[in-house]
């Protein structure tokens, strides 16, 4: 990025480098928050429909694991992708797939544990229609994460929330690299030591009006599809 | 529900492999090198890297760490090449078998950095061991680096030319933060403190507030780099072509002069010494 440029500057001139790192930041956090779903949701509806020994403990751990330090998750993905560590042969370390792997895991208690309260709220209300109708239990968690989608979307727009916000774990796994693994949230950490702060006060901003902008997005989307289903 | 999933799946793939062919678009072949802040900071890769591209092809991705960090970056073979400025520490990197061989690149210095009203009274002198002496005896705010950087261990390495056990004599007053230089003058701008800094991360930096330099010149303020390949028998991943093409580079007539041509406000903030076999 050019010296003496205001964050305001750069987003009106379309900076080729804040838009890779603005890119490279969605791109990370939009892959992991859909990992984290497609584990983090079939996870809680399992916990929420079924009876098993230790079942209050799991749901205290989850929710534990929602506090996950960022810096903790980086530091153990950082050790597993290190070229000395057991995954070290997938050459993962400092690239933007390692931050995917990174957020997903933090990402995927939250939205687990917040899928298990919604499932399991509404479970009760069906639970005695679907039993009735002997629905079997594929259709049922169907029926219930089909009927629950739209209080889902704001489990993951909190996993979203974290994912993007988060700097402790990226900047451990992916190394800050200029043009490669800076994202949002590493570049304002990099300029704050750099001391222009003004600059890293803009870039949070953008990254405000960007989750903004994303938030918005699945609010419309969620009222139009409301409209539809009625 | 089903095609639900399903389409989830999908665009999990679609943005997952897109995320995967970012990199792999960037054919150039890339070594990484784990470096300190000093030199990301002060802006000396943002010159030097593109003319070492122009002149090899070679895109060099750049980790940077304290000293100490960065090192041990290199310990588990996840860098081709370090890049620091502690000897005593690149020493041991190579005597463990960590390093090939280490190469002098280039000095600058350290300065004692302090509040423009001075209350040590150490405006103007060249004798940071008495400076550091004034602060420790007057209790004055000190923040310090605590991170294992090169800084760091410059630092302390003074506190014992000055005569004084750090270990023993910190009080309220010794501040160690355990991060960057940048982190460390934010820290000493906010609470008027004294703090040691490299030259370059100074001049570049942006937020001096009521900061100054005010101790410069004593001969123990010298601080040299050196670059070593990281040892391929060590580590077989290590990108030993590429990596020694950069480190030739830097001590290369070429390298040295785009290392002498840095300037931030017209100020040199990096000398190049690769051919001083004392460095």
């Amino acid at each position: 990025m050019p010296d003496n440029a205001s964050a305001l500057q750069l987003v009106l001139s379309g900076d080729p480098a804040l838009f890779s790192i603005v890119l490279l930041a969605m791109i990370v956090s939009l892959s992991a928050v859909l990992l984290a779903a497609l584990i983090g949701v079939p996870l809680g509806a399992l916990i929420a429909l079924t009876s098993f020994r230790g079942r209050d403990g799991a749901i205290v751990l989850l929710n534990t694991l929602m506090g996950l330090p960022p810096v903790v998750i980086g530091l153990l993905v950082y050790l597993a992708l290190s070229r000395s560590g057991p995954l070290g042969a997938w050459g993962l370390l400092f690239t933007p797939q390692a931050m995917v792997i990174a957020q997903t895991i933090l990402v995927a208690p939250i939205i687990a544990a917040l899928s298990r309260q919604t499932i399991e709220d509404l479970w009760l209300e069906y639970r005695d229609e679907l039993t009735a109708m002997n629905v079997p239990w594929p259709g049922r968690v169907g029926t219930l994460i089909w009927d629950a989608r739209f209080s889902l979307i704001t489990a993951l727009l909190a996993g979203f929330g974290r994912a993007a916000a988060e700097v402790g774990a990226v900047i451990i796994v992916g190394g800050n690299i200029e043009g490669h693994t800076r994202t949002m949230t590493t570049a304002i950490a990099l300029e704050t030591s750099k001391g222009d702060l003004p600059l890293a006060i803009g870039l949070g901003i953008v990254l405000m009006a960007i989750v903004l902008m994303v938030n918005a997005l699945a609010w419309v989307v969620r009222r139009a599809a409301e409209r539809v289903a009625g | 529900m089903k095609i639900h999933r399903r389409s989830l799946a999908l665009m999990a793939i679609a943005v997952l492999s897109s995320a995967a062919a970012a990199p792999a678009l960037a054919q150039a072949p890339s070594i990484l090198v784990a470096s300190t802040t000093s030199t990301q900071d002060s802006g000396l890769f943002g010159h030097l890297l593109p003319l070492f591209k122009a002149a090899t092809g070679i895109e060099v991705k750049v980790v940077a760490l304290g000293t100490g960090q960065a090192l041990d970056v290199g310990r588990r073979g996840d860098a081709d090449v370090v890049f620091v400025h502690a000897r005593s520490e690149e020493e041991k990197f190579q005597a463990e078998g960590f390093g090939v061989r280490r190469h002098p690149v280039m000095y600058n210095d350290f300065v004692l950095i302090g509040p423009k009203s001075d209350p040590a009274g150490v405006q103007g002198s060249t004798d940071i061991a008495a400076a550091l002496r004034a602060i420790k005896d007057r209790k004055l705010p000190f923040v310090s680096r605590g991170d294992r950087s090169g800084t760091h261990v410059a630092e302390l390495r003074l506190w014992k030319d000055a005569g004084v056990d750090i270990a023993a004599d910190k009080g309220d007053w010794y501040k160690a933060i355990g991060q960057g230089m940048g982190a460390a003058l934010n820290t000493a701008a906010a609470a008027n403190a004294y703090l040691l800094a490299d030259r370059g991360t100074w001049l570049a930096f942006r937020n001096k507030a009521d900061l100054a330099i005010v101790v410069q010149g004593d001969k123990r303020l010298f601080n040299q780099y050196g670059v070593m390949l990281v040892n391929p028998a060590r580590h077989p991943t290590v990108k030993k072509e590429a990596g020694q093409r950069f480190i030739d580079w830097l001590v290369s007539p070429q390298g040295q002069r785009a290392i002498a041509d840095y300037k931030v406000g017209g100020e040199p903030l990096f000398f190049p010494n690769a051919g001083d076999p004392n460095a």
